[in-house]
């Protein structure tokens, strides 16, 4: 009798919080299930058991910072059919690629007693800028009901079907009444892609673009209504610059707030 | 003569990147190295010249498992720097928060990562096999916490409702006795966890720690008290820099803290918390320890797999509290003042795994001038690393395979977060 192989999964981490792969054990009613459906290959933050290559999906959180890094994005891709990046790390270098925009030697020379003893990167950069990758979840953290739909798109060899609109259309669907325009409140939302579920509106705080750009971001027209709102330009850069400060809409939205660079 | 190292390249089931080196030479311990590969993320560096307001929502991102911790220990931070009074229901809602982080942290910890050394598993889909009641009751009570800091913070990783003075909406009185069932089912399956947990089968070893947490006048620690240890120290929460300090090892992007002058290591999470606040512990959490026999005092870092789980009864015995004296702040949040001049503040809260102590210097205008953040496994690594050294004097007959396996577990007792660190572990272990 033969047994049918189950398609293996690989869970890789680059530089990032953990918090994305915490999302697969936080899918408490599905972890079973998932576990039932797939072969877990390596996945060293659940288990110290460890299967070869190559992987049927590989999910890789976190951004490259390394050198070391760099290589062993190159050597997973290899061995991985398919590659989902999960988070902003992943997808658009995370919190950390904040070093992007200074000088990392001083970084390291702040937070370091002994800064001869670290070896890093001058950029952090998403796993798409070193590899081919079949498809990014977006978030920091990730939505787990994003990471299913993927799962399951992928172990059925179909494309996850998620949105690319904008979080104020999850807010008009939620019913939650405009911060920005009720109540002034600086909001990212129009600019950000939908997937979480428009959550701090509902808090009556703005969206701080946690989910990265939408489609077809206009940032130039967000950042007058922010400036009306008596944001001022500095205030307008620490607002793009943020969990996803190196997408690249972001990225030119910061500058030409820091008067850095040409207008987006 | 004979060398003789011993190696973990990757440290399964603890949160981030770490490994662990011993040299043994002549059936001596030379050299423990407890190594922190994860990359180094600079938040420290990138704080500053950000508004101190922004500091709860991009300090979380130091850790997706407790960063909550990171949220309170930045706020309480802030306003001791601003000299602002937080307390009545805003002070509840935080400690609720908090609640929900260790309802949800601890059993993770309990069932998912170290539960499975106990039983002899690589990990709980495979103890799931043979014991699925075990993994679906630690899934159904970290659940629960999951969905406590969803209601209060919109999401479970990186809420998204805490500022500094407070919260950007209460909830209403209604929703959180909604809410109440829910942690009524969840302390059945905590008090089956104490007993799960008391079943195991611990290592016969006592270590002689100095434990150091945060003590409250009248309530087991999250946020508020004093910094004490076990061997006499007492000191407002944001003197710890008078008392502990950072080093920074080769082998390590992460900086180990020691006592300021001895240069000793020292323990903290829940086995430190629990010796130094056991008459704080009342009602289930009291009666469960006296029924299973934990002593006031446990010095056997294994068992705090069951420490863990009293405190996971504590925290929802403590939320139910919460819930029924709750009454809605209305604002939800103390509006800060303005900075005028130069202020500096620090503040420790307690982690699931330990105290995560933050430092801020803000200049007028709000801007972040300085940082300071010391995570919980930073503070334990030295610890770590002297458990280790035992170890492995007791066990040099043990072949190497055996070896690392007892290093992994003597690690994993600590719950270490090696993101955090580095904001953590591979084992190598070298014998001559």
């Amino acid at each position: 009798m033969t047994e049918v192989r189950k398609p293996r999964l690989g869970v890789w981490k680059f530089a990032s919080c953990d918090g994305c792969q915490l999302s697969i054990l936080d899918c408490e009613d599905e972890l079973l299930a998932i576990a039932g459906a797939v072969d877990i290959a390596d996945f060293r933050e659940a288990s110290s058991a460890v299967l070869e290559g190559p992987y049927d999906l590989s999910l890789v959180e976190g951004s490259v910072t390394t050198a070391h890094d760099a290589q062993r994005i190159k050597e997973i891709r290899e061995q991985s059919k398919a590659l989902v990046t999960i988070g902003a790390c992943a997808t658009a270098g995370g919190i950390q690629a904040l070093r992007n925009f200074a000088n990392v030697e001083e970084y390291t020379r702040v937070v370091y007693a002994r800064p001869e003893y670290i070896s890093t990167l001058a950029t952090s950069t998403a796993i798409s800028e070193h590899v081919k990758v079949d498809f990014e979840l977006r978030g920091c953290p990730i939505s787990k009901f994003q990471l299913l739909e993927a799962l399951s798109a992928f172990l059925q060899g179909r494309q996850p079907n998620l949105p690319n609109e904008s979080v104020c259309i999850e807010c008009k669907r939620r019913g939650t009444v405009c911060v920005m325009v009720g109540e002034g409140i600086p909001c990212l939302g129009p600019v950000t892609q939908a997937g979480c579920g428009a959550i701090c509106p509902a808090f009556r705080r703005g969206c701080y673009g946690c989910f990265g750009p939408q489609g077809t971001p206009n940032t130039l027209s967000l950042t007058a209504q922010l400036e009306l709102l008596g944001v001022a330009p500095p205030g307008v850069m620490r607002l793009y610059r943020t969990f996803n400060a190196n997408a690249p809409a972001f990225k030119a939205a910061s500058e030409a707030a820091a008067g850095e660079g040409k207008a987006p | 003569m004979t060398e003789r190292t011993i190696g973990i390249d990757y440290l399964a089931r603890v949160e981030g990147e770490g490994s662990v080196k011993v040299r043994i030479h002549d059936n001596k311990v030379e050299d423990v190295q407890l190594g922190i590969f994860e990359p180094p993320r600079f938040f420290e560096a990138f704080l500053r010249g950000r508004s101190y307001l922004e500091a709860p929502d991009i300090t979380a991102r130091i850790c997706g498992i407790c960063p909550v911790a990171y949220q309170m220990s930045s706020t309480h931070a802030m306003e001791r720097a601003l000299g602002m009074k937080v307390g009545g229901q805003i002070r509840a809602l935080r400690r609720l928060l908090y609640c929900g982080e260790w309802i949800e942290s601890h059993p993770l910890h309990i069932y998912l990562l170290h539960a499975p050394d106990f039983l002899g598993y690589p990990d709980a889909l495979q103890l799931a096999k043979d014991h699925p009641e075990a993994v679906k009751r630690g899934l159904a009570l970290k659940k629960v916490g999951n969905a406590l800091m969803t209601l209060l913070g919109g999401r479970e990783i990186h809420p998204i409702n805490v500022r500094v003075g407070g919260f950007y909406r209460a909830p209403t009185k209604g929703e959180l006795l909604e809410f109440r069932p829910q942690l009524e089912g969840a302390m059945k399956l905590a008090e089956e966890t104490v007993t799960f947990a008391a079943s195991l089968q611990f290592p016969p070893v006592e270590e002689d720690y100095e434990f150091v947490s945060l003590r409250h006048e009248r309530e087991y620690p999250f946020c508020e008290g004093n910094l004490v240890s076990s061997r006499g120290l007492n000191v407002p929460q944001d003197k710890w820099e008078d008392v502990f300090e950072e080093v920074h090892m080769p082998y390590a992007n992460a900086l180990q803290s020691v006592k300021k002058g001895a240069g000793t290591s020292y323990h903290v999470g829940p086995l430190a918390r629990y010796a130094l606040n056991r008459d704080h512990l009342t009602g289930r959490a009291d009666e469960l320890a006296r029924s299973v026999g934990l002593e006031n005092v446990v010095r056997n870092p294994y068992k705090s797999v069951i420490v863990r789980a009293i405190e996971t009864v504590y925290a929802i015995e403590e939320a139910l509290r919460i819930i029924d004296a709750y009454e809605r702040p209305e604002p939800s949040w103390v509006e800060p003042p303005e900075v005028t001049k130069t202020v500096t503040g620090g503040a420790v809260t307690e982690a699931p795994r330990g105290i995560l102590y933050h430092r801020y210097r803000i200049a007028p205008g709000g801007l972040i001038e300085d940082a300071r953040i010391v995570a919980p496994t930073s503070q334990n690594q030295k610890r770590i690393e002297d458990d280790l050294r035992h170890l492995v004097e007791r066990s040099l007959a043990l072949d190497d395979e055996a070896l690392t396996a007892a290093c992994e577990k003597a690690v994993r007792n600590y719950d270490p977060c090696i993101s955090c660190a580095t904001h953590f572990l591979k084992l190598d272990i070298e014998r001559s």
